[in-house]
């Protein structure tokens, strides 16, 4: 007994002390071999008394296991020992810049039609369009506003025959003649898109861009242009409360005409939306007049509604605190990726409108 | 239309305050655009004082003054005063102030060598006084005034509203009076009955010839004798100067003001520069004359022309003639009051490219019974100014103005607006407006005043009644959430998409002009027409686009220009292929320019290339929804691309509109844009051309399948025609068998050492799987057999061993 007590605590001692793997695993055959030290042991038993043999087993086996045990845990050991310090050695510096990233942007204006999309769709409108190039009737004489009539000096048109006859639309109202046209009435839509007149300074371009607003149907009336426009301003500027002031004005196309403001104040030479005592003028609309509605072949003893047409740079502007006009059309690498948003953020209802 | 509130106040009794005023005329569509003083000259001399006078260097008898303007701000000043010293307070005036006494406007100036900014003044210099011996002393009051203005404008405040073109009654006073009065603002002043005295007879000859184009319906007119013409007295000065116009003698100063009170132009002519009548008719074409302001004009024909026998006087309501103008010499006048038709002033003025105040009126409406008013109202100033005897009125007309009616209903009101107003409050409302209310049951039988041309149906009675009660009125009614359809169709859809998902690979969204300079956009139109805009913003935007690239290319350049070595910009928008309406497709343009990996410490940088942009194309259109196994590609592309390294891309192969191009831009093109990169490639996307797959997505994603069987990877290497097509190899290869060959990839293509002229190497895997059982080497060993046999025939290529 004392003979393999001795032997088991040799080779602890030595595992102790071992740290090399492959002398572990020396050591194990040496012990567990065929004829290894404690695996002779065992065959020993045979050639001994029953007595004896019963107390030798189990000594054997506990040194047996305890022996095993020390072993596996040795190799553990090493084997950690060893992996960390090989990922000691594979350290890399995290700090290194990841591989280029080229960052997207999407235009202020595309956001500002998108999130006015958005708004527009929770109450039920769709979204159509027009082309650029419209002919003279459908952008002014459809629209009550016949060649002799001073409001169409109002419109600096860019025209593309000597006759006048066709021309890049001056506001977005066409698409109206259009969609009614083509239609029968109910008709709700808005119409986003880009405008033209032939003047240019820095608060003018010659390419803006609109949405118009049409809802048609057998009794709609100012309340609900009111209703809607209230809507649309407070939620697209993601406020709770707005001052809004509905102010008589005059455009051809609509009878009665009403001019937009919204109140704002300037707070550290910021302008901020919806308060204060200042106003400014954001869109236009009115009742669609019936000269309108008899143009377009739709019953005006039938069917009224309200018109509204609204500045998309504008809006932005206002929004996103862009000051110059004239920048939304210079594709400067720097403002489209200060002003430009990140393609996925995708002006929705359930998402929020922006960021 | 500018006028004072004094001004207003002579046909207006009202209580209100000058904002109470402003509001109103706001809310019911008088906008007002500002309420300001008039500037005047002598707004820009201040209080000043001299902080350090020293002798200047050059001259003995001038001093360097630092002079305290205010806000902090201290300039040098050269004077010549004996009297200027530290400490003294005075008045300055900076550079270009204009000097009261001489006339004399200032600027920066060298005196003796030394740089004077502006000068220290002396009462006479002010015409204060003539003391000129020294510069202003202030006394210690004006201590804490200094940078303030040092005359106290005094002008009275001048109100600035913007009228719509439908209010021609609003641009007099009268009629901003009278809308103020009906809004509740005041009471309309009843006009003071004329007792002025008329003798003798209008005795010079006046014919309205009748003419088809005949622009003149009414000539009402009275001869004044022996009047003394003089600069107008200070009152009527101060009108004039409140209209932001220039005083010019008192007859014109006098037809001026009637036109601003009531709306009533005028014209004055010297009756002894007449010959012998006045007959006003139809222009020829070639006539000309000159106009008061100064300038010559040839006339077309059937311009309406008031004349006499000599020829030409003037612009019938548009602009008198130099002829017959009045001058301080003038001693008996023909006062002229009439009525134009709208539609024949606005094509003369525009004919002739004029703009006058009276044409502007003319142009949307004179009040036709306003004739004998102006003339009565103009006479009795003159008389008081001027002096003379005053001849009848005599009023020549060929058409008689006929009040027109309109029956309305008042249930029209509260249909539109949403709101009720008692019948009562509705008819006062009109009533002040001027209209003649009867009652007809429930209807309102409406005579409009002649004043108000614009008001021809019943919707027009509607605005009126709810502009005067007030837009604040009008109920807010909670939208309506009805939808009628979908909110986006197919192509609307895709353009959000396309849009973000272009952007999402790193391009940056540009909006650039739908018109771009003829002589790029030629390099990019094809066969497309030129489209040129007759009256273009400058001469480099004068066509429409037929191709986004011109602007993209010129703004990529640029950015180029600024600085900027990688850049990838795109732009979704209309590019127009004729001029009529329609004439356009919705177009993604996209560019990338310079390296990939640039200054990457881990990769290779190298040279963007057609791959890169054919990469950014397929993904958007796989992520758009396209089938990119159906997709096919050929090399034909525009001329603007490198014919060798550029490529069209189809829906399927049996499509005949290409939905995309990518590849190199045309080395002749980047060399004559001047543009200077290392690598520029391009991609276009026409989403007009995309068409919507007949399968939803809901039918798509429900056809899901898959095989478990183990799958097997096999590698062909084939020598064949250099000019033989990748796409095609692949295609040959998947035709072998549909089912069994899941997918073929080309992972290398080889040229040169080792592969004879004229030949290529492309190596291609191919992924061979069931969907019935796992196939074993003898299946195997089968199809790749016939690939290789396809391949072989097919193509004419070798299987390399």
């Amino acid at each position: 007994m004392s003979d393999i007590k001795k032997i088991k605590d040799d080779y602890i001692d030595k595992l102790n002390t071992e740290n090399n793997i492959e002398k572990v695993n020396n050591i194990k055959s040496e012990l567990f071999g065929k004829n290894g030290i404690i695996s002779n042991e065992f065959k020993k038993l045979g050639s001994i008394s029953v007595e004896e043999r019963k107390k030798l087993a189990s000594d054997l086996n506990n040194i047996k296991d305890e022996l095993q045990n020390k072993i596996s845990i040795k190799i553990q050991e090493i084997e950690t020992k060893e992996i960390n310090l090989k990922l000691e050695k594979e350290k890399i510096d995290v700090t290194l810049p990841e591989r280029n990233i080229e960052i997207g942007k999407i235009h202020p204006v595309s956001q500002v039609i998108d999130e006015i999309s958005s708004i527009f769709s929770e109450i039920g409108f769709s979204v159509e369009e027009g082309p650029d190039v419209e002919n003279e009737y459908n952008n002014f004489t459809a629209l009550n506003t016949p060649d002799n009539h001073p409001a169409r000096d109002m419109h600096d048109t860019f025209y593309l025959d000597n006759n006048k006859e066709l021309l890049l639309r001056t506001h977005t109202s066409p698409v109206q003649v259009r969609t009614m046209l083509k239609g029968k009435p109910p008709f709700k839509i808005i119409a986003p898109g880009r405008t033209y007149r032939s003047d240019s300074d820095q608060t003018h371009a010659p390419m803006f861009h609109q949405v118009e607003g049409l809802h048609i149907d057998k009794n709609i009336n100012m309340g609900h242009l009111k209703g809607c426009l209230n809507y649309f301003i407070k939620e697209f500027f993601e406020v709770d409360k707005i001052k809004m002031r509905f102010r008589p004005s005059h455009f051809p196309f609509t009878e009665p005409s009403a001019e937009v403001d919204i109140g704002y104040e300037i707070k550290n030479g910021k302008i901020v939306i919806g308060e204060g005592n200042k106003w400014l003028e954001i869109l236009g609309c009115g009742m669609v007049h019936p000269n309108v509605l008899k143009n377009v072949k739709v019953n005006p003893s039938k069917y009224q509604g309200y018109a509204f047409g609204i500045g998309i740079d504008r809006l932005g502007m206002l929004k996103y605190g862009i000051n110059d006009l004239r920048a939304f059309f210079e594709t400067d690498y720097r403002w489209l990726s200060h002003f430009g948003f990140d393609p996925l953020d995708v002006p929705s209802n359930y998402r929020g409108l922006s960021r | 239309m500018k006028f004072t509130v004094d001004w207003l106040k002579n046909h207006l009794d009202t209580k209100f305050n000058n904002n109470q005023i402003m509001d109103k005329l706001t809310n019911i569509g008088l906008e007002v655009e500002s309420f300001e003083s008039t500037t005047s000259e002598l707004d820009t001399f201040i209080v000043a004082k001299i902080i350090n006078a020293k002798t200047h260097p050059n001259a003995d008898r001038l001093k360097l003054c630092d002079v305290d303007i205010g806000s902090d701000k201290t300039i040098e000043v050269v004077c010549g005063a004996p009297n200027a010293k530290n400490g003294l307070l005075t008045v300055y005036a900076p550079p270009g102030s204009i000097i009261p006494k001489n006339r004399m406007k200032l600027s920066v100036s060298k005196i003796r060598g030394v740089t004077s900014y502006g000068m220290l003044c002396s009462e006479s210099e002010l015409l204060l006084s003539n003391e000129s011996d020294g510069i202003i002393e202030l006394n210690n009051k004006y201590a804490n005034k200094i940078g303030e203005k040092y005359f106290k404008n005094t002008s009275e405040k001048v109100i600035d509203l913007s009228i719509t073109p439908n209010r021609p009654d609003c641009l007099g006073v009268r009629g901003i009076a009278r809308d103020l009065s009906a809004a509740g603002a005041g009471k309309l002043k009843i006009n003071k009955k004329s007792n002025l005295k008329y003798r003798g007879n209008q005795n010079i000859n006046v014919t309205i010839k009748k003419e088809k184009a005949q622009g003149c319906t009414i000539f009402g007119s009275c001869l004044i004798k022996g009047v003394t013409n003089k600069e107008s007295p200070k009152w009527l000065k101060d009108k004039i100067l409140s209209l932001g116009q220039k005083p010019i003698s008192a007859i014109v100063d006098i037809t001026n003001y009637v036109m601003f009170d009531l709306n009533r132009p005028l014209h004055a002519y010297d009756a002894d520069k007449i010959d012998n009548e006045i007959i006003v008719r139809s222009s020829s074409k070639g006539e000309s004359f000159e106009a008061l302001d100064n300038k010559k004009y040839i006339l077309e024909n059937d311009m309406c022309v008031i004349s006499d026998r000599s020829g030409v006087l003037g612009l019938g309501g548009i602009i008198g003639g130099t002829r017959s103008g009045t001058e301080y010499s003038t001693k008996n006048i023909l006062l002229e009051s009439a009525y134009f038709l709208p539609r024949s002033i606005r094509k003369t003025s525009k004919q002739l490219n004029i703009d006058t105040d009276a044409k502007f009126r003319f142009e949307r409406g004179i009040d036709p019974l306003s004739i004998e008013e102006g003339l009565i109202k103009a006479s009795e100033i003159i008389k008081q100014i001027c002096g003379g005897e005053i001849s009848n009125l005599d009023v020549k007309k060929i058409e008689t103005y006929k009040k027109t009616t309109i029956n309305f209903d008042p249930f029209l009101f509260e249909k539109t607006t949403g709101f009720n107003v008692e019948n009562k409050e509705l008819i006062k409302i009109l009533e002040k407006l001027g209209f003649n209310v009867s009652k007809n049951k429930k209807i309102l039988k409406l005579a409009i005043p002649s004043w108000r041309p614009d008001i021809t149906q019943p919707i027009d009675i509607v605005e009126e009644i709810v502009r005067i009660k007030g837009y604040e009125h009008i109920n807010t009614s909670e939208p309506v959430k009805t939808r009628l359809k979908p909110t986006l169709n197919y192509h609307q859809k895709l353009f959000h998409f396309l849009q973000r998902s272009v952007a999402s690979k790193g391009y940056l969204e540009t909006v650039t002009w739908s018109f771009t300079d003829s002589k790029i956009n030629q390099l990019f139109k094809e066969n497309d027409e030129e489209i040129p805009i007759v009256n273009p913003i400058s001469s480099d935007l004068n066509v429409l686009r037929n191709s986004i690239f011109p602007n993209l290319l010129f703004y990529l350049k640029k950015n180029l220009d600024r600085g900027f070595k990688d850049i990838s910009l795109f732009e979704i928008g209309p590019a127009f292929k004729g001029k009529n309406p329609g004439d356009q497709l919705t177009v993604i343009g996209a560019v990338r320019a310079g390296k990939v990996s640039r200054l990457s410490w881990n990769d290779k940088e190298r040279i963007v290339d057609t791959f890169d942009v054919k990469k950014d194309l397929i993904q958007t259109l796989c992520e758009a929804g396209i089938n990119k196994d159906d997709i096919f590609i050929d090399d034909r592309t525009p001329t603007y691309y490198h014919p060798g390294k550029s490529g069209g891309v189809y829906q399927n192969k049996n499509e005949k509109n290409a939905v995309a191009y990518f590849g190199e831009i045309h080395p002749n093109l980047i060399k004559k844009l001047d543009i200077k990169t290392e690598g520029l490639v391009i991609f276009e996307i026409c989403l007009d051309y995309i068409k919507e797959s007949k399968q939803k997505i809901k039918d798509l994603k429900s056809e899901y399948k898959f095989s478990d069987f183990q799958k097997s990877e096999r590698d062909f290497a084939f020598i064949i025609n250099k000019n033989f097509k990748s796409q095609e190899l692949v295609n040959i290869i998947k035709s072998v068998d549909n089912k069994l060959i899941q997918s073929v990839r080309v992972f290398d293509v080889f040229e040169g050492e080792n592969i004879p002229e004229g030949k290529k190497s492309i190596a291609v895997n191919v992924t061979i799987q069931s969907d019935e059982k796992t196939l074993n080497e003898n299946d195997l060993d089968k199809i790749n057999k016939l690939i290789i046999s396809s391949v072989e025939s097919k193509s004419g290529a070798k299987i390399r061993s």
